[in-house]
Formats: structure tokens, sequence, C-alpha cells
């Protein structure tokens, strides 16, 4: 199991180092400079500030002082925040993002699991159609237009949470309603197509037979099995929960990760865009990490050779 | 002998968008206390719903016993809700099931899949019931049971999940036993070697058994009884030596004709032409009329009741009325009850009688 451990992060670092080579030689092609106001500056001027950020090197020159620094845990400083570090200015927005997104997810699974269960132990009743509804509306409403109806009915006319901004945890109640309701509709949809197939085979025939009651039947014997496909999905959601998402940290004001991003890549600040890119890279490759050490746990039969 | 089971005109039913799949069309049989009756029938004929409705097993909805009754030790099953129902499965009687590979909880470890029940019913503690687990595992045949029972089904071969299944169905001593065909999923080697542990499980613990299959191999070797079904319902009925050696129903004559035996000089097999009646709209008359070649008009027209043969054997066909002509099997069928006869006497004979 630790060998099993060590060889993932081994080849953790070489899908870092790929990602952070590849990234930074697409960069090189988004069109414009990192100039705010190239138009109205001179030649000179223009050269000035290249040669002061290393611009004006062959690009193989950049790219080994770039990864040369990155080996030293020094990202370089934004081009367009003062000169800020770019390590600082991530680890102030990552955390908005973050805790959206955590919320958001827990929320969701927990949720939208419940759902699941429900739809698929009344399959074809009046609760499995419900819940089947709120599975298919959480799909296919954008998640923009409902933030903006939680923010008009519960923000204004009820006033029961603030509107927008960031200044406690209130603030982070209407955003993290609306980036759930997106997990909930996949766990539900997920769980209830997982837990009929579980429910119709022969172990919980045997289960019931033994004269297990329909508790048992189902947390016990079917709940298990039914994981593993929905872990499968919600990892890569969870990510791209987690790293900030632009629409509902804009509509919301929430100084996240998401608007930064787009941003940075609109002024082509190319620190950022690496730095940024490189934090959403590893926060997947770490939880594909963490998904496939899961799959072990639930299911014996993916459990590591060297782990028994 | 008093009577464990009985089964009184009992059908089954299944709703389906296409209309009413009548499964079990009035069936009636019983058991005694420790007798082994063996379900013989082609796939779709009845026999795996007629057991699985015994213990409420079938899916309810689409699936319904629409009448009937299933007395169980006097007491009405058919008519009991699903709590009753779960104080009873795994107590009184339990199940053995077809494929091994698929019956077993792939996440849960073996011992903790038999423990289960004695917690349940017998109100055990862990430590007791670990106990008892060792000794079942001992009992249906796994080496190193104290090792064993901390592993998951797919640690385990075919051979060695279907003892667990055994395992867990005998873990609280009921009594009645239903084993659907519990061989058919294993290659020949191992069934022979679970036939042989439960013939002598068996023995020890003397717990009435209805063994379903298809092989009638197998129904020579472990049966007490033989019941032979088609198209939901029960044609022929009686004891080992009533149905090889003097069959009666053209259907029980085909299925002999259809096994296949090593001694057999013939190499053609008897095949029964057609296939089974279509059960959403069963025929009107007898249900085998159609692929029999020995139907009459009135095989068409009306259902045969069944008929005494002897005091142990009865057959619902209409050859066995007083007016019908005296009609032999067919040669290949005769062969083969010839071949039975000295193939399995020695074992079988010796043991019963």
């Amino acid at each position: 199991m630790t060998r099993y451990i060590i060889q993932r992060l081994v080849y953790m670092i070489i899908t870092m180092f790929l990602i952070a080579t590849f990234t930074f030689f697409l960069m090189k092609f988004l069109p414009g400079t990192p100039l705010s106001a190239a138009d109205k500056l001179s030649e000179e001027q223009q050269q000035v500030v290249l040669e002061k950020y290393g611009l004006d090197d062959p690009v193989p020159v950049q790219y080994f002082n770039y990864i040369f620094n990155l080996l030293q845990g020094d990202m370089g400083i934004s081009f367009q925040f003062d000169n800020r570090e770019v390590t600082t200015i991530i680890f102030e927005r990552i955390g908005p993002s973050m805790t959206l997104g955590v919320q958001a997810m827990v929320i969701g699974t927990i949720l939208g699991m419940l759902l699941g269960l429900v739809s698929a132990i009344y399959h074809n009743g009046f609760l499995d159609y419900g819940s089947t509804f709120i599975a298919v509306i959480g799909k296919s409403i954008p998640s923009f237009v409902f933030a903006g109806i939680l923010q008009y009915f519960v923000g204004v006319k009820l006033g029961w949470f603030p509107v927008a901004l960031w200044e406690g945890w209130e603030y982070t109640v209407l955003p993290t309603v609306a980036l759930a309701i997106f997990p909930i509709a996949i766990a539900a949809r997920f769980m209830r197509t997982e837990m009929l197939e579980v429910m119709g085979s022969d172990y919980i025939t045997t289960a019931r037979a033994k004269g297990v009651n329909k508790f048992g039947v189902v947390f016990k014997h079917g709940l298990r099995n039914a994981l593993i496909p929905l872990i499968t999905v919600l990892g890569p959601l969870a990510i791209g929960l987690m790293t900030g998402t632009l629409v509902i940290e804009n509509i919301f004001a929430v100084p996240g990760i998401g608007e930064q991003f787009v941003k940075a890549i609109n002024t082509n600040d190319f620190p950022i865009i690496m730095g940024t890119t490189l934090l959403i890279a590893f926060l997947f490759i770490f939880i594909v990490l963490i998904i496939d050490l899961l799959y072990g746990v639930i299911d014996p039969r993916i459990r590591l050779a060297e782990g028994e | 002998m008093e009577k464990l089971l009985e089964v009184k005109d009992l059908h089954v039913s299944f709703d389906t968008y296409g209309g009413e799949v009548k499964a079990v069309r009035g069936v009636n049989f019983d058991l005694k206390r420790g007798e082994t009756l063996a379900i013989v029938g082609e796939s779709g004929s009845g026999k795996s719903v007629t057991t699985k409705a015994l213990m409420q097993l079938i899916p309810m909805p689409p699936g319904r016993i629409k009448e009937g009754e299933i007395l169980f030790e006097g007491r009405d099953i058919a008519k009991m809700n699903e709590k009753q129902m779960q104080k009873i499965r795994g107590k009184e009687m339990s199940m053995i099931f077809q494929d091994p590979m698929t019956s077993l909880n792939p996440t849960m470890k073996v011992g903790n899949q038999i423990m289960e029940g004695l917690i349940k019913h017998q109100k055990m503690n862990k430590a007791q019931a670990r106990k008892r687990v060792v000794e079942l595992l001992d009992l249906v045949g796994i080496p190193d049971p104290e090792g064993r029972m901390k592993q998951y089904p797919h640690q385990f071969s075919g051979g060695m999940r279907q003892r667990v299944v055994v395992a867990i169905a005998l873990a609280c001593n009921p009594k009645l036993l239903i084993a659907d065909e519990p061989t058919t999923a294993l290659d020949v080697t191992i069934q022979a070697q679970i036939l042989e542990l439960m013939k002598d499980i068996q023995k020890k613990t003397d717990s009435a058994t209805i063994f379903i299959t298809h092989d009638l191999g197998v129904v020579a070797n472990v049966a007490d009884r033989v019941a032979v079904m088609y198209a939901g319902k029960i044609v022929e009925v009686g004891t080992v030596d009533d149905i090889f050696y003097n069959p009666k129903h053209p259907y029980t004559w085909g299925l002999l004709g259809s096994m296949p035996s090593l001694d057999s000089e013939d190499e053609e097999l008897y095949a029964i032409p057609g296939s089974p009646p279509d059960l959403l709209d069963p025929p009107k008359g007898d249900a085998f009329a159609a692929r029999n070649e020995y139907a009459m008009k009135i095989d068409l027209e009306e259902e045969p009741p069944m008929f005494k043969v002897s005091d142990t054997h009865y057959a619902a066909t209409w050859l066995l009325h007083e007016n019908a002509p005296n009609i032999e099997p067919p040669e290949t069928v005769k062969k083969r009850m010839k071949g039975m006869a000295n193939s399995s006497s020695s074992s079988s004979e010796g043991e019963r009688v």
C-alpha cells in the first residue's frame, strides 16, 4: 500500500511537470501582450518593461527560468496586481472558492444520495417521481438562473440571507445553495440508477432470504455496492466546484479564484495563469488519487494485492 | 410422518405491460418432514416461481400470489405480511440459489454474511455467532474456517462459494430447505461434490428439502419424490421409482428421452418438439397438447385432471382415462428407463429401501 502511494506521488510530480511545460508554451500563443496600455507606450518604454519581466528573452530561456524558479517554490509576480507575488494572490483567492465548493459538495452529495435512495426504494411511487423531478430541474436549469431566483426571493423578499459580498459565514449560504443544486441532481440520478440495479441483484435476494429487513437490505447490503460509480462521477465534479465557478462568484460578488482566473487570461497575466492552472491540476490529480484509494476501501475486489 | 408443507391450488401471476402472465396455475403438493421433493421441468415451467412464492421472494409488484394456500406447519404463509415473513425467512425455511458467483454480497466478509441470520433469529452475540460460523464452515467442508470467514467472496472459488451459500442457508437449522438449481452453474466435478454435501447434510440435520432442477441425473441421486412441472402446473408426481420406471405423462417421457447417458447405444437424443406455451395467454385444454405426438381430440378442449396411478403416483394426462387407447412410451425412452435402472439402482435403491 505504501509503495503504491509513493509510486502514485512520483507519477503526480511527473504529471505536474508535463502540465507546467504544456501550459507554458500554450500561453505563448495567447494573442495580445501583457502590457495593458501597449499603444500608448513607445518602443523603448515597452522594451524596458519586457526586459524587467524577462519577456524579451528567447522562449526556451524563459521556460528554463520559469521551471527553475518553480522548483524553488517561486511562481513569479503578477503583471496586473501591482507586482504582488502570485502565491499570495492565489492563496487569498482560493479560500472563498474552496469554502463554497466544499460546502456545496457536502450538502449536494448527502442530499442527492438521500433523494436517489428514496427514489430507488419507492421505485415508481410518488416519492420517486418527486425526487426525479427535483433531479431533472437541478440538472436542466442553469445555476445563474437559480442564483437570481435565490437572490430575489430568499435574499431580497424574505431577507433571510445577504444577497452578495463576502463578509461572514451567512454570506456563503445563498451561493452554496446555488452551487449545490447541480451535485444534488447528479448524485440523485446516479444513486437511483445504481441502487435499482443493485436491488435487483442476486445477493439482495440472498439477504432477503435470510430474513434481513428492508432497512438492513438497503443500507447494509445495497448502499456500499452502489457507491463506486457515484464516486467516479462526483470526484471530478468536486474539483470543478472547489476551484471556483466564474458565474456564481460573479453573481454573488465572491472574491474567489474563478473570477480571477478569467481576468488573468484576458490581460495575459502569465504568472497568474500558470499558477492557477498548476493549482487546479494539482487538486485534480490529488483528488483522483483519493478516489482511487476510496475504491479500495469500499470494494474489497479493487483492493491492492500488497494491502492485504 | 406428518406434513410440514402443504401447497393448495397456488396461482402466481405477474402483471406486465402486455397483460397478466400466469406463471403458476394451480399447483398442489405436500412435503413431509425430512423428505426431499425434486421439482423438474424445462426453463419457464414455473418451478422457480413456485418456490420463490413459498418464501414470498418474488418481486411484488409486479408479481402476486393470486390465490391458493401455502400451509407451513398449519399456518398460511400466502396471507402473511412482510414483517411476519422476515421472521420465517432464514429461520424456518431458507434457500440455496443457483449462481454462487452472484448470490454473495461482494463487499461483505463471508463470516459476516453467515452471521447475519444467527444474530437476527437466534439472538446470538458476536462471539457466539462467530463460533457457530466456524462450525458451519466446517460442516460444509471449507478448510481453515477461522481464516476463511474473514475473507471476501472473490477470494473463494465457485464451488467454495456455493458451500458458503449452503452454510448461510443452514445457519439457523431451517425446517425446510429450498435448493433452486444449486449445481447448475458449477462444473461437473464440483456438482458432484455439492450434491454429496447436500445429501450428507440432510442426513445430519433432517430438514425437508425442495430440490429444483432440470437435470434428471441429479433427481435420481437426491430425491425421494419427483414433481414434473409444465407450463405452471404439476403434470406428474410420484416417487423416484414411479417417475423413472413407470412414467405416464408424455412430457415426462420426453424429459427422460432427452437425457443423455454414457451407456446408451443409440446416438440420437430425443428432443421434445416446439417450445412451451405463452403464459400470457395459456392454451385451452392440455397445455402440452401442441407438442404432444399422442395428443387426442379431448386434449385440445379440456384440461386433464390428475389421474391416480398408484397411492404415490399421479399424472395429468388423458391417456390414463379408461377410454383412452393403451399407448406405450417410445422405444428410446424405454431404453433410457432400462439404462436408468442399471446405472442408478445401486446407489439410490440401497439407501432408500
